[in-house]
C-alpha cells in the first residue's frame, strides 16, 4: 500500500521535473528581448483597444511613443490629460496639453423633422442602406439610423434615441477615439471640442444640396441662407455648397447664430435656457 | 412603401417549417413505440417533450432575457421526442425529466440557444442518463409485455446487450445466433431496446419524409449506414465467428434512429455536402468500432457526440468548391 | 437537358405576362434621361437648355473607354440638364425634355423591313454599335463595344446569347423571341462578324418551349448559330453559369468570360444591334415587363427611355391600392424602388408590384446551420460565413473567402429557413473589401 503512494508521488516529481526542463528551455530559445519600458506605458495605458490614438491596439501606440521618445502629436483619446501626464512622468516627457474632444453628431433628421417616406426593411446596417437607397427619409445626407456607430463603439457611449431615431451621445462616456467617425458612411459625425460646461455649438446638418430641396426632406435643415456667416462675429463660420460650417477652433459660443438661423438647423447644447426661447415655447404650448 | 435589398421573394422553408416536419416525421416511430410498450412510452414522451418545452422558455426568458422567447418554432419539441425515443420506457419519470433539463440547459442554451449548440442536445440528454442512471438506463423492457397496467414490466436484454454478453463470455456467433431475435422482428420492432429506436421500418418511414420534404439531404444517411455495412461487412468477412454479420448491425440498436434523426441534426452537422459525407463515414467508422471493441454494447450516440466536436474542423477543411477555382497556379 | 452543376434553386416562375403581346407605350408629355445608365463612366451632355433635339439625335456623350452615348428618346425641346431625383431617392444628372411630337433623325430607317446582308467590316460594325450607345440589356447594362472589342493575346470563340430570363415573372426577352426572332438572329450574325467568330449558341431555358421552337427553325436559315433548350434553373442567366451549362467552361474566379473564349450577349442586345447596325437606330426604347400579382393587366411595353415608371404603371391597369412594393428588374436581383415617378432605363427590364403582404420579409431567427445557403450557392461559396465576417467587419478575412466572387443572385437569401438578410451583408462585405483593394493598389 505505502510503495503504491510511494511510486505515485515520485511519477509526480518525475513529471514535474521534466516538464519544467522543457518549459525553460522553450523560454530560454524563444526569449525575446523587449524595451521594459513598453509593459509599463502598457499598464498605464486604458486597455480598451480601440484605435482611436491611430494605432491598431494599445500595445502599439506604447510601442511608438517609447521608440520615438517623444510624444509629440501621439495621445490616447480615451485615458486623456490623465493618462498621458502618467506615461510623460515614467518616461521622463512632457505631455501636450490637449482640449478634450467629444463626438457630435450632425444631423437633427428625427422621425418628427424628417418623416419618413419609405420604410427600409434588411439588415441593421447603415453602409448597406447608404448603398440601396438614399434612406427613410429621403435625405441623401441625413442620419440613416441604422446604428453603424452603435455597434462600432467600444465605450457603450452612442445609442440610438427610440423616439428621434437619431444617435445620441453620452457625455460622460465618450472619449473621442473617432471610431464612429469612421463608421459613419455620410460623415455625419466629427468630433468637436467638448467645450467649457459640456457647451457646444454646431450646423446640425450636413445637406449640400439647395435650400429648397434640403427642405423637402427636413424642415430642420441648413440652407446654406448665409445669415449665420453675417452675424458670427468671430468669422467661425464657413459657407460651402450650401451648406455653413462652424469652426470650433474660433467659435466664441456667442450664440447669435443659433438666434439667426431661419429653419433651426444650429444646435446650442448644455446652454441655459434664454429667455427669449422660453417665450416662444410658452407660445407653441398657448 | 417598402425598401430593401434584393431578393425580394422567398422559399417556403422556414425554421418552424423544418422543425415541424421533423416532429411529424418521428411519429411513426411513436406510435409503433406505443404499440410495443404501451402506457410506459406515452408518459417518457409526454414528460420529456413538456419538460424541455417549458426548461426551453423558462430559460431563455429568465436566463438569455429574451422579452418575449417563441418556442413554437418545435426545436425543443424535438428534443424532447427524440431525447424519450433514446430512453427506455420504463425509466422513472423524474430521470426523464432531469435528462430533459440537462439537454435543454447544458447542451442548448448555455451555447446561446438554438443554432449555436456543438452538441445534440437529445444526444448529450442521453448520454447525460446513461452516466447517471446506468441500470435504469440498461433495463429494456420486454415488448408486448405488461403494456396497459402499472406494473412494472418484464425485462430483458437488447440484441446488441446480448451479442456483447455471450461473445464476452466465448460464444461464437453461431451458437448466439440461436438466441438472437429473428432480423424480422428487428425490422418491425419487436425487441428489447429504448423506445423509439427498436423499429427499423418506422424510423424509414419518417426518414424517407423528411427526405421527400427536402428537410435533410440524403448525404448523412447513406454515407453513415454504408459505412457501417461495410466495415462490419469487412470484419464479417474475416472473422465470421466473431463478427456478426452487417445486416445485424444495420438492424440493431440506435443505428437507423441516429442516422436519420440524430447525425442530421442541421445544427450540429456539417454544412457542404461533402462535409457530410466525411461526417457521416466518421459516425459508421466509431459506431462498428464501439460496438465491437467498446465497453459499451451500443457506440451510436458516442459516435455522433464525437463526430459533432469535429463539426467545426469539418466545416473549415471541407468547403463546396468554388465556381472556377484556380487550381493550378 | 443542359443545365450548370453547382447549386442553383427553383423559384416559382410566375410568368403570368407571357400571353401579352408587345404593347406600345404613348409616348410621354416629359422625358427624364439619365446620363448614367449603363456601368461605367456617365456621358457627357451635349446639349443646353433650350435646345431642340430630334428622336434619336444624341444628346450625351459616352466619357471615355467604358461608358455609352445617351440619345433623346423623344422630339422637343431641352427644358433642364439637372440632376434629378432617381429609383433609388438619390440625385442623379439627367436631361429633361418637353415632347412636342415624334419627329425622327432622318438617318433612322423606320420600314419594318428585315435588312438581312450588313456589309460592314468588323470594326465598323463595333463602331456603329458603341455610336449607337447599345448596352448589354439583360440588365447589367455593361457598354456592348466594350465587349466586343475582344483584348490582345484573347481569342473568342465562341458568342453565347442570353435567352434564359430566370429571373421570375420578367417576360420581355420572351415576348421579343416570339415576335421578333428574325432580327435577333441578324443581329446575332452580326455580333459574330463584329467578334470574328464562327459560332454562336442561344441558350433559352426549357420553360419557354415556343420560343425555343422558333429560335431553332429560324436558326436553321443562319450558318453558325445553334439553339439550345436548358434545364430550368435559377441563376442559368449570368454570365458565368450560362458558359458553363453551354460550353461547359468555368471562368475563372475574377476573370471574364473572354478567359475562356466566350463572349456572351443578352437577346434583347442582339436586337438592339440589329436595329443599331441595319436600321441606323440608336438605343432609346426598349421592351419592359410589367407584372406582379395584385397588376390588373400584367403587360410587356415598348417604352421610350426617359418615361416615368408610373406612367407604364398606369398602362397595365394602375397601381393597385395595397402596393408594398415597387422593384425595376426581377424580384431575385431587382431594386427596390422609393420613388415610382422615376424614368426606365436601358437596363429596365420589367417592373414588378408586389402587395403589401408579399414585400415583407421572413422573420429573422438564428442561424441553424443547415448549409442551404451553401449548397445553393452557384459560385461554391459560404454565404453564411460571408456574411457573418461582414457583420463582425472581417474584411481581410472575407476577401480570403472570396467575397468578391458572389454575385449577388440572391439565392442563399431566398433560400435561408431563418430569413437572414445574407445578401445584405454580402454586399456591405463586397463593397468594403473592393474599396481595401483600390486604396491597396493606389
Amino acid at each position: 500500500m505505502n510503495s503504491i503512494i510511494l511510486y505515485a508521488v515520485l511519477a509526480m516529481c518525475a513529471i514535474g521535473i521534466v516538464a519544467a526542463i522543457i518549459l525553460y528551455i522553450v523560454a530560454q530559445k524563444f526569449k525575446v528581448i523587449e524595451d521594459p519600458r513598453i509593459d509599463e506605458v502598457v499598464e498605464i495605458l486604458p486597455g480598451a483597444h480601440c484605435g482611436g490614438c491611430g494605432f491598431p491596439g494599445c500595445r502599439s501606440l506604447a510601442e511608438t511613443i517609447v521608440k520615438r521618445g517623444s510624444l509629440e502629436n501621439l495621445n490616447c483619446p480615451v485615458g486623456g490629460k490623465k493618462v498621458m501626464g502618467e506615461i510623460a512622468a515614467v518616461l521622463g516627457l512632457v505631455a501636450e496639453e490637449k482640449e478634450p474632444m467629444i463626438a457630435v453628431v450632425r444631423c437633427s433628421g428625427s422621425k418628427s423633422n424628417a418623416p419618413v417616406k419609405v420604410q427600409y426593411e434588411g439588415a441593421s446596417s447603415c453602409s448597406f442602406l447608404n448603398q440601396l437607397n438614399a434612406g427613410e427619409s429621403g435625405c441623401p445626407f441625413g442620419c440613416l439610423g441604422q446604428g453603424d456607430c452603435v455597434t462600432v463603439c467600444k465605450f457603450d457611449a452612442i445609442s440610438i434615441d427610440p423616439v428621434s431615431g437619431l444617435p445620441v451621445v453620452d457625455n460622460d462616456k465618450c472619449v473621442a477615439c473617432g471610431a464612429c467617425v469612421k463608421a459613419c458612411p455620410r460623415q455625419i459625425i466629427e468630433i468637436r471640442y467638448k467645450g467649457k460646461k459640456d457647451r457646444r455649438i454646431y450646423v446640425s446638418c450636413v445637406n449640400k444640396e439647395k435650400g429648397a430641396i434640403a427642405r423637402k426632406n427636413c424642415s430642420v435643415a441648413c440652407i446654406g441662407c448665409g445669415k449665420c456667416v453675417k452675424v458670427c462675429p468671430s468669422e467661425a463660420i464657413t459657407l460651402e455648397n450650401n451648406l455653413a460650417y462652424i469652426d470650433f477652433e474660433k467659435c466664441k459660443l456667442c450664440r447669435k447664430c443659433v438666434k439667426e438661423c431661419p429653419t433651426g438647423a444650429i444646435t446650442e447644447l448644455n446652454f441655459p435656457v434664454s429667455k427669449e426661447m422660453t417665450k416662444v415655447t410658452s407660445e407653441i404650448e398657448a | 412603401m417598402t425598401v430593401s435589398g434584393s431578393p425580394h421573394i422567398y422559399g417556403d422553408q422556414t425554421v418552424k417549417k423544418i422543425m415541424w416536419g421533423v416532429v411529424i416525421a418521428t411519429l411513426p416511430a411513436m406510435l409503433v413505440s406505443v404499440w410495443y410498450f404501451g402506457i410506459g412510452a406515452i408518459t417518457t414522451t409526454a414528460v420529456a417533450v413538456l419538460t424541455c418545452v417549458i426548461a426551453e422558455y423558462l430559460m431563455r426568458r429568465y436566463l438569455l432575457n429574451e422579452e418575449h422567447p417563441d418556442v413554437s418554432d418545435g426545436s425543443a419539441i424535438i428534443t424532447g421526442m427524440l431525447l424519450s425515443f433514446n430512453v427506455p420506457s420504463s425509466l422513472p419519470w423524474w430521470q426523464t425529466m432531469l435528462g430533459s433539463i440537462f439537454a435543454i440547459g447544458v447542451a442548448k442554451i448555455s451555447f446561446g440557444g438554438l443554432g449555436r449548440n456543438l452538441f445534440n442536445p437529445a444526444l448529450v440528454g442521453r448520454v447525460f442518463l446513461l452516466i447517471s442512471f446506468p441500470v435504469n438506463m440498461t433495463t429494456w423492457p420486454v415488448p408486448l409485455s405488461n403494456r396497459w397496467v402499472l406494473v412494472d414490466a418484464l425485462t430483458g436484454p437488447t440484441p446488441l446487450g446480448q451479442l456483447k454478453e455471450g461473445l464476452a463470455n466465448g460464444e461464437t456467433i453461431a451458437a448466439l445466433k440461436v438466441h438472437l431475435p429473428s432480423y424480422q422482428d428487428m425490422f418491425m420492432g419487436q425487441i428489447g431496446g429504448s423506445l423509439g429506436e427498436v423499429s427499423a421500418i418506422a424510423i424509414l418511414i419518417g426518414g424517407l419524409y423528411m427526405l421527400y420534404r427536402g428537410i435533410i439531404s440524403w448525404h448523412i444517411p447513406v454515407a453513415y449506414l454504408t459505412t457501417v455495412a461495410v466495415f462490419s461487412g469487412i470484419l464479417y468477412l474475416i472473422n465470421p465467428a466473431h463478427y456478426i454479420d452487417p445486416l445485424f448491425h444495420l438492424l440493431a440498436g440506435g443505428l437507423m434512429l441516429g442516422a436519420f434523426f440524430m447525425a442530421t441534426d442541421m445544427v450540429t452537422s456539417p454544412m457542404s455536402h461533402k462535409g457530410m459525407l466525411v461526417f457521416g463515414l466518421g459516425c459508421g467508422l466509431l459506431t462498428v468500432m464501439i460496438r465491437n471493441w467498446g465497453a459499451y454494447p451500443e457506440g451510436v450516440s458516442f459516435a455522433i457526440l464525437i463526430m459533432n466536436a469535429f463539426v467545426p474542423l469539418i466545416n473549415k477543411g471541407f468547403k463546396p468548391k468554388r465556381f472556377g477555382e484556380v487550381t493550378n497556379g | 437537358m443542359k443545365t450548370f452543376k453547382l447549386g442553383g434553386i427553383h423559384p416559382e416562375e410566375n410568368k403570368i405576362s407571357a400571353q401579352q403581346p408587345i404593347e406600345i407605350v404613348p409616348i410621354p408629355q416629359t422625358v427624364y434621361i439619365p446620363v448614367s445608365q449603363h456601368l461605367g463612366a456617365p456621358a457627357k451632355p451635349i446639349v443646353e437648355k433650350g435646345d431642340l433635339v430630334k428622336t434619336g439625335q444624341l444628346i450625351a456623350k459616352g466619357d471615355g473607354f467604358i461608358s455609352a452615348n445617351v440619345h433623346s428618346s423623344v422630339s422637343g425641346k431641352v427644358v433642364k440638364v439637372d440632376e434629378v431625383v432617381d429609383y433609388s431617392g438619390y440625385r442623379r444628372q439627367s436631361i429633361i425634355i418637353e415632347s412636342d411630337g415624334d419627329e425622327w433623325v432622318e438617318t433612322i430607317d423606320r420600314t419594318p423591313d428585315l435588312k438581312r446582308e450588313c456589309a460592314l467590316e468588323p470594326k465598323a460594325i463595333v463602331d456603329k454599335i458603341n455610336e449607337m450607345g447599345i448596352v448589354g440589356m439583360g440588365g447589367a447594362t455593361f457598354p456592348s463595344h466594350v465587349k466586343l472589342s475582344v483584348p490582345q493575346g484573347k481569342k473568342a470563340e465562341y458568342l453565347i446569347i442570353n435567352g434564359v430570363e430566370c429571373e421570375p415573372y420578367l417576360t420581355s426577352d420572351y415576348r421579343l423571341m416570339l415576335e421578333r426572332g428574325r432580327e435577333i438572329m441578324v443581329g446575332i450574325t452580326i455580333l459574330m462578324k463584329g467578334l470574328k467568330v464562327d459560332k454562336a449558341m442561344v441558350g433559352i431555358e426549357n420553360n419557354k418551349p415556343d420560343a425555343v421552337r422558333l429560335m431553332k427553325d429560324l436558326s436553321s436559315e443562319f450558318k453558325g448559330i445553334t439553339v439550345h433548350a436548358l434545364r430550368v434553373k435559377y441563376p442559368q442567366g449570368a454570365e458565368k453559369q450560362l458558359i458553363k451549362a453551354l460550353v461547359n467552361r468555368e471562368v475563372p474566379s475574377g476573370k471574364l468570360p473572354i478567359e475562356v473564349g466566350c463572349v456572351v450577349q443578352n437577346v434583347g442586345t442582339a436586337f438592339a444591334v440589329y436595329e443599331a447596325v441595319q436600321k441606323n437606330k440608336p438605343l432609346f426604347e426598349r421592351i419592359v415587363t410589367v407584372s406582379g400579382k395584385t397588376v390588373k393587366k400584367p403587360s410587356n411595353l415598348l417604352a421610350r427611355v426617359g418615361t416615368s415608371i408610373n406612367d407604364l404603371i398606369v398602362v397595365a391597369g394602375g397601381l393597385p391600392e395595397d402596393t408594398g412594393k415597387v422593384i425595376s428588374g426581377g424580384p431575385m436581383m431587382g431594386r427596390a424602388l422609393s420613388n415610382t415617378g422615376a424614368p426606365i432605363t436601358k437596363g429596365t427590364s420589367g417592373i414588378l408590384v408586389m402587395s403589401e403582404k408579399e414585400s415583407k420579409r421572413k422573420k429573422t431567427m438564428n442561424c441553424i446551420r443547415c448549409g442551404r445557403c451553401l449548397n445553393v450557392c452557384a459560385m461554391g461559396l459560404e454565404p453564411f460565413l460571408l456574411a457573418n465576417l461582414s457583420e463582425n467587419q472581417s474584411w481581410e478575412e472575407a476577401e480570403a473567402e472570396h467575397i468578391l466572387d458572389c454575385m449577388e443572385c440572391g439565392s442563399c437569401q431566398y433560400t435561408c429557413p431563418s430569413g437572414r438578410p445574407l445578401l445584405d451583408y454580402i454586399r456591405v462585405g463586397k463593397n468594403k473589401v473592393a474599396q481595401i483593394i483600390r486604396t491597396r493598389k493606389n
